[in-house]
């Protein structure tokens, strides 16, 4: 059976345009990084996520759906991306995106799959869903998470969960 | 003047939690990298939006030709 271990975490007592794990121990199987963030002005936004520092060694099959279209898509040569699924002012008050971002084999050397799930949050008809399968192009072992905004930076309260899972 | 964007970082290893000004070479980097990303979707989007028009289209068009509804669904199945 899986053991989840809260490797650290952070909630964010002002803004801030990233937040970064640092020296993530290689001692666990997998890595699941859980988030809760709003952005701090106005503008839906996407949520990034570099590994290992890297903003062009990821790659990216998505799903998104806006409670209109259902719509999907690749990119790649970028950051692992779950797109608009950041509330920000301009949604409704105190509305928080919800995302997980799973990372099997993190110490394993060869690119690493990464799994993504995020919803937004709106007390209207727009709101996001996004699923998006990536792929990040290095072979290193993961030892940093950066996660960031499309643009501007994650409110205050917005809170950044890292777990470690072992026999996963 | 806006104020001087920070960036957190939690060292997993001791704990320790900084709070830093982002340097003005981290700003350009992510203004670089968000412009990138960010053509990038919109290009991924656009593709997207002319795969939906062109699915319309073609829907309209059977529909022209006498198939029902249901005809027409059974067809991208």
């Amino acid at each position: 059976m899986a053991t989840y271990t809260l490797i650290s975490s952070n909630v964010l007592s002002s803004s801030a345009a990233s937040v970064t794990f640092s020296a993530i121990p290689a001692t666990y199987t997998d890595l699941a990084l859980r988030v809760s963030v709003r952005r701090s002005a106005s503008g839906r936004q996407d949520l990034l996520l570099a590994v290992n520092g890297s903003t062009s060694d990821g790659s990216n099959t998505w799903l998104q759906g806006s409670g209109a279209a259902a719509t999907s898509g690749t990119s790649s040569g970028q950051y692992v991306r779950i797109n608009n699924i950041v509330p920000s002012t301009a949604e409704t008050a105190s509305t928080f995106g919800s995302a997980e971002f799973y990372l099997p084999n993190y110490t394993v050397a060869t690119n690493k799959p990464i799994g993504s799930f995020g919803v937004g949050e709106n007390n209207a008809t727009t709101a996001y869903i996004g699923a998006v399968a990536s792929l990040y192009s290095q072979t290193t072992t993961i030892s940093s998470l950066v996660l960031s905004l499309a643009a501007g930076s994650f409110d205050t309260g917005s809170s950044f969960y890292l777990y470690g899972i072992s026999n996963a | 003047m806006s104020e001087t964007p920070t960036k957190v970082i939690v060292n997993c290893e001791t704990g320790v939690t900084e709070v830093l000004p982002l340097t003005a070479e981290e700003i350009a980097d992510m203004e670089t990298a968000r412009v990138a990303a960010e053509d990038q979707r919109a290009a991924a989007e656009a593709d997207a939006a002319v795969v939906a028009a062109a699915k319309e289209s073609a829907n309209a068009k059977l529909s022209a030709l006498g198939l029902t509804a249901e005809e027409i669904a059974a067809l991208t199945k």
